[in-house]
Parts: structure tokens; sequence; C-alpha cells
């Protein structure tokens, strides 16, 4: 007992190593593979799924917040990327010219992109947060479509007389050397490619400090409270909208903040990239990884983006097998048995360390 | 015992799953090293052939809603590909990796090729996916002709303004503007097809919605009188009762399809039970329609489609090519297969004539076909004399076909 509390006053208490843990993790990963790069043993095929990892990584951490965190199943998460992706490419393309170095770009574009997914996250939460489980879900899942829709239909075009936007693809001619940074179902072409994996990566690790920093944070534990019981909580005087419209804000953020992150790393984008399945696959890396277990999301995330990629030698069979390996884990990872032996091994190895 | 049995259960699992996990990384990491991975040798049928061979990569739909169009791009390169490696001489080794039609996943195919250590390309059959690649062909210098892929975005930098050719990227097709414009000089040069002229067309899927925009305003020029125009998109694409109602009402008597065979086959299929019978009018997306299985194609009877391809054509060269693709894969090729064949052949006449040799640089090699292809005429199954311009257009005159007795035949003008 002893050694353990030992153990513990070293690496702070279970929240704190988990903390640690994910820090450690993204770190770690990004020093292996900027040796990697560096070398050069990385692939081509690695390299280019970098920054898609990382983006995956903090909408899934953002939804982890939301579903984990906050108990509310959000099925529009990839509505918020979106937002973010057309906004972030939009401020890039409309600042080409004035801000030629790709970095500060980059980031000023995933800057408004969080901001506007976040205000898009507040108007929704208004109606949406008054609800409850299925039917909050269904809500977001509409919103989902609707952002679809509405990118679908939107024009925006840039030349020397400004900006011009429409819903009606008629309604503007664009001088000669002008540039439509959105068209319609075509989505955004041509887009300057300057996302990057070092800023992906700091990304993660902005996400991970204001999600561990909310949880630990007394906001945070009104939203758990409010999870875990909503009566009590508001018995006790939690506001219960305002601590849901916190956790759900933020997760769009950060959704937002990822979707400019990848909207800027292709150069064509269409809106009916982030539709309902795009959605789903951000949960099952959710699910996965644990809900409110942020180390695991991102342990999770990379392994189903790498898990199809790796499998491309099996050909035709490919997806067939993706889907088995992933029930497999699934099963696996929800065995208590297994889990038991898997904790007993890592608290034995704990010891023998200490 | 149960509980045995249970844990028993899942411990083969877990181990089954390590397996597979650690068989797929072993391969996937060999593959960038050794070309000769599982896929590589099962579409080199002779690799017994001593020398090097030209490595020719591309990416496609092999999985997903638009599989059949990879999977024809795929077959026919294959043929293509034995055919040119069977004369002697030029060797080339295929390569075609599955993007299922989506830009990420195209993007990553590409690194896959690249580490591969692809040499030319057939770049992507689909339009979004090689609007997403074509740029880093350009970056890294490697040649690439796309069967398919037919929208501007795929071969202009700048697409609003058709301006900033990659010039290393060239189309087998038309450009989607040229498919509605051809369109719809056709319908309006043919006055026995029909004069009142409704489009369905899905709003959400550029190349639908290109193809629309150019056939409108052709027709505007041509004064072809447009009396309906019905959209529908991914959500509700199944059910055409309402848009096929309101063109019949307006008292249609062609229906423009430009769009895929999947939602145009539900279209056929309704219009039939309504009672509507115009002339359906459809691009080189209606293609395939005869092999899409549970169609009934005696509904397709009549149909025109606007393809540079048919494979009822009695020359030498479709007439091989349909009996070899029918034998080996059990269907009759349609449209994009012929592009791709006709891709493989246009590669191997440019590498002939520069002298193109398995050792040279991806860049080097890049060069001289670029220099080939802007100066070369090449006659194959989609067109007599096709020349290219510098943007990586393509000049072909497009053939009308219709559907009669559940064969493409041509249309004689």
């Amino acid at each position: 007992m002893k050694e353990k509390s030992s153990v513990f006053s070293r690496f702070g208490d279970k929240k704190n190593r988990g903390r640690l843990m994910s820090f450690a993790l993204v770190i770690i990963a990004y020093i292996a593979v900027e040796v990697l790069l560096k070398t050069g043993s990385l692939g081509s095929m690695f390299s280019s799924l970098l920054v898609p990892i990382t983006c995956y990584v903090v909408a899934a951490i953002g939804l982890n917040l939301n579903v984990g965190i906050s108990g509310e199943l959000n099925l529009g998460q990839a509505g918020f990327m979106s937002v973010g992706a057309f906004c972030g490419i939009c401020v890039s393309g409309i600042l080409a010219n004035s801000i030629s170095a790709g970095i500060p770009r980059l980031i000023i574009a995933i800057f408004c992109g969080a901001i506007l997914a976040a205000v898009f996250g507040f108007l929704i939460g208004i109606p949406v947060l008054k609800l409850q489980g299925d039917y909050l879900a269904i809500v977001t899942l509409a919103f989902g479509q609707i952002i679809k829709s509405i990118f679908m239909n939107a024009y925006i075009g840039i030349d020397t007389e400004g900006l011009h936007f429409s819903f009606v693809e008629s309604n503007f001619k664009l001088q000669p050397g002008g540039k439509m940074l959105l068209n319609g179902p075509m989505g955004a072409t041509g887009t300057q490619k300057i996302a990057n994996f070092t800023v992906g990566t700091v990304l993660v690790i902005v996400a991970l400090l204001v999600v561990y920093n909310l949880m630990f944070s007394r906001s945070g534990r009104a939203i758990m409270a409010a999870r875990d019981n909503r009566i009590a909580a508001e018995s006790v005087g939690i506001p219960i909208s305002r601590t849901k419209m916190l956790a759900f804000v933020t997760s769009a953020a950060l959704a937002g903040a990822a979707g400019a992150l990848y909207g800027l790393n292709y150069s064509t984008l269409v809106p009916n990239k982030f539709d309902f399945n795009t959605s789903i696959l951000i949960l099952v890396y959710v699910v996965l990884g644990g809900l409110g277990n942020m180390t695991g999301t991102i342990i999770s995330t990379v392994v189903l983006i790498l898990l199809p990629e790796l499998l491309r030698s099996l050909q035709d069979y490919r997806m067939l097998i993706y889907a088995v390996v992933l029930i497999l884990i699934m099963l696996v990872t929800n065995n208590e048995w297994l889990m038991t032996k898997w904790k007993s091994l890592f608290s034995g190895k704990a010891k023998g360390g200490a | 015992m149960k509980k045995m049995f249970k844990t028993s259960l899942a411990v083969a699992m877990s181990v089954c799953m390590a397996a597979a996990l650690t068989a797929c990384g072993g391969s996937g990491s060999a593959s960038s090293s050794a070309p000769a991975d599982s896929g590589a040798a099962a579409e080199t049928t002779e690799s017994a052939d001593t020398g090097a061979k030209i490595k020719i990569g591309g990416s496609g739909p092999l999985t997903g809603p638009a599989a059949v169009y990879g999977q024809a791009v795929k077959n026919a390169a294959e043929i293509a590909v034995e055919e040119v490696n069977a004369k002697g001489g030029l060797q080339f080794e295929l390569n075609m990796q599955d993007d299922a039609h989506d830009p990420e996943k195209a993007v990553t195919a590409y690194g896959v090729l690249k580490d591969w250590g692809m040499q030319a390309s057939l770049a992507t059959v689909t339009s979004a996916p090689g609007a997403a690649v074509s740029p880093s062909y350009a970056e890294d210098k490697i040649f690439a002709i796309t069967p398919s892929g037919s929208s501007t975005s795929v071969i202009f930098a700048d697409p609003d303004n058709l301006s900033g050719a990659f010039g290393n990227v060239f189309q087998m097709c038309f450009t989607d503007p040229n498919q509605g414009t051809a369109s719809a000089d056709y319908i309006s040069g043919h006055a026995d097809l029909g004069s009142k002229v409704a489009i369905i067309y899905k709003n959400d899927d550029n190349y639908s919605k290109g193809i629309h925009d150019t056939f409108v305003a052709e027709a505007g020029a041509k004064n072809l009188a447009i009396v309906y125009e019905g959209t529908f998109d991914d959500s509700n694409a199944q059910d055409f009762t309402v848009q096929l109602g309101k063109a019949q009402e307006a008292g249609a008597d062609i229906l423009f399809l430009p769009i895929y065979y999947d939602p145009a086959s539900l279209i056929l299929t309704q219009a039939n039970g309504m009672g509507y019978k115009p002339t359906f009018f459809g691009v080189d997306g209606m293609d395939g329609i005869l092999g899409l299985e549970g169609f009934d194609t005696s509904l397709a009877e009549g149909v025109y489609l606007l393809t540079p391809f048919s494979a009822d054509a009695t020359d030498e060269l479709t007439v091989n090519f349909v009996n070899k693709y029918k034998e080996k894969f059990g269907e009759v090729p349609n449209q994009f297969a012929a592009d791709a064949y006709d891709c493989i052949y246009a590669i191997a006449q440019a590498c002939e004539a520069a002298g193109v040799t398995a050792d040279m640089s991806s860049a080097d090699i890049c060069a001289k076909l670029v220099e080939q292809f802007t100066s070369m005429t090449f006659s194959g199954l989609t067109g007599s004399e096709m020349t290219w311009n510098a943007n990586g257009e393509v000049t072909k005159s497009p053939k009308a076909v219709v559907i009669q007795n559940g064969v493409y035949v041509g249309v004689e003008e």
C-alpha cells in the first residue's frame, strides 16, 4: 500500500497520470515521426496520412468532451468540421495576397474556423440542449445535414472588386483572374496546401490542454454532475443549460479547428466529404477509445485510420477484413476478463518498476 | 465450462487479430521497398520476363458506390498491359490502388504508389480525387493521363479561369463542359429525337452539375426549349416520381439525364411504371447501365447516350478488345474500360517514340512523354487521330450510341 502511494505521489494522482500520459504520447509520437521524416524512412503514404490523423484526433477529442464528459450524443461533429473547413479555406484564400507566409495564414484560418464553428455550436446549442438523449442526437444529425446542404448551395468568389456571395450560382460573374473560393457542390478547388504536421501536433496539444483544463475545473465538475444526475445537479444550483452549452461549444470549436486544418491539407474539398458517415466515423473513434478517455481516443483514432491503409496489400478483401477487425477490436476491448488481465499486467509492471 | 469456452474464444480472436495486424504491417512496409508485393504480383501476369519494367500506377474506386468504374479501368488496363508486354520490347507493370472515390484516400493511394516507385500513371478514375492528386503529380513531375477524370479541375490549378494547367496531367476523356455542349448540339441537330427537353440532374455532384450548366448554356444558344429542370441529391436519390411527373406535365418528349447509371436505372424503371415514354438521353455516366445487376435491361431500350466508345463497333481493334474483356471478366466493357485501354496504349506509343526505358527517372520520363503527347496523334478504341493540347485536353469526336436489344449500337450520322 505504501509503495503504491509513493508511485502516486511521484506521478500525481490518477487524473494527472492520465493527463501526463496523453501529452507524453503525443510528444513522443511527434518526435518519432519527425526523426523518421528527417531520415527519409517514412514513406509517402504515411507522410500523407500525418495531417489527416491530427485533424481526426482533434475532432475526436472534441467529440469525446461532448459525448464522454458531457454525456450528450452528438451525431453532427462532421457538420462543425465542415463549417471550420470551408471557413478556413475562405479565410486562407482571402488572405492569400496579403499574407504570403503559410504558417501565420494557417493559424489565422484555424482560429477563424474554430470561432465560426463555435458560433454555429452556440446557435445550434440553444434549441438542442433543451433536449435530451435520443432527441438531441437526432437534432444534431439533422444539423449535419443542414450544414451539408448549405455548403452544397453556397457560392463564394473573390476578384478585384472584392468578395461575392450567392446562393444562386448565376447571380454573379467574376472578373477575369477572379477565384471561386467555394463553388457549390464542387466545393473548394485549387486550395493552397499550407497545413503541416507540426501545426497539427500543436493543435492536438492545445485541444488536450483545453479539454483537460475544462474537465478538472469547477465548470468541468459541473458538466459531469449534470451528466450523472441532472436533477441532483439542478437542486444544488448548477445551471444545466449553461454548463452543457460550454461543453457543446468547446467541442464545436475544436471540430472547427480540426476542419480548417483538414481543408487546408488538400487542394480540393467537397461538401459531401463531411456527411453523416464522417460523423459516425469520429464517434467510432471516441467509443473505441473509451468515453471520457482522451489517451484512448488518440490511440484508437490513429489505429483506425492506419488500419485500412495497412490492409491495402489484401486488395479486394481490404474493406471486408477492416470491418471484421473492427468488430473484433470492439469485442476484445469490451471483454471484462481480458481487461482485468491487462490491468493486472500493467499494475504488476508498475510495481516492478517502482 | 461455458466461461472457459468464452475466454478461450476471446484469446483466440485476439491472437488472430494480432496476427492479421502484424501480417499486414509487415507486407505494408515491405511494399515500399519490394515492388513484388502480392498486389503487384497478381496484376502482372508475365513476371517471368527478364528486364526492368516501367511502373505505371493509378487509383480508382475499387470499392464503394462508384466501384464499377474503378473495376472497369483496372480490368482494361490489365488487358492492355498484358498485350503490350506480350509484344516484347517495352515492358509495363501496373499497380491500381483503391481510393473509394474519396480525395483523402486518393492522396494516400498516391503516397502508396510513390513509395512503390511509379514512373507514369493513370492518375485517378474519378474527378474529385483527381483534383486532389493532380497538384502532387505536377509537383513530383510524374506523367499522368486520366482515363475518365473529366472535370476541368483535374487538369487546371485554377479551373474557374481555365488557367494554370498542370502540364503533365492529361485526359483521355472529354472534359465535362464538352460533354454538355456536345449533347445539346446533338439534340438540336436531330429534331426527330424530340423538341421539348426536360433535365433531371444531381445538384450535389460536380460531374452532373458541370454537364448540366454547359448543356443549358449551349441549349440557349441553339434555341433548344428546356421545359423542366428537376434536381435530386444523395439523400433523395431513390424516388423520382415527382420530377418525372412534372416533366410529363410540362410535355417534355426528351429527357436529358447527365447522371450516373445507378439513379438513371431508377428513373427508367419509375418512368416505365408511370407510362411516361420520352426519349432518354444520357452521357458517359449512363454507360454501364446494361451491366447493372437486377435491372431489367428491356427498360433501357431506345436510350441514347453520347460516348466515344461503342462495344458493337466492327473494327478489328474493338472486336479484339471486347472479346478479350468478355472472355476474361465475363461482361461487355464500357467506355471507362475503353478509355483505360487507350491510356495504356497511348503511353506505350509515346514511350516507344521517345525511347523511354525503365531505368529512367520519373521526371525524365515525364518530360519526354509530355513532349510526345502534345505532338503525337493517337488512334485507339475511343477515337482516331486524337491529339492533345498543352493543357492536357484531348480532341476527339463523340459518338452517339443507342441501346437496342440489350446492346449499345452506334447511331449512323
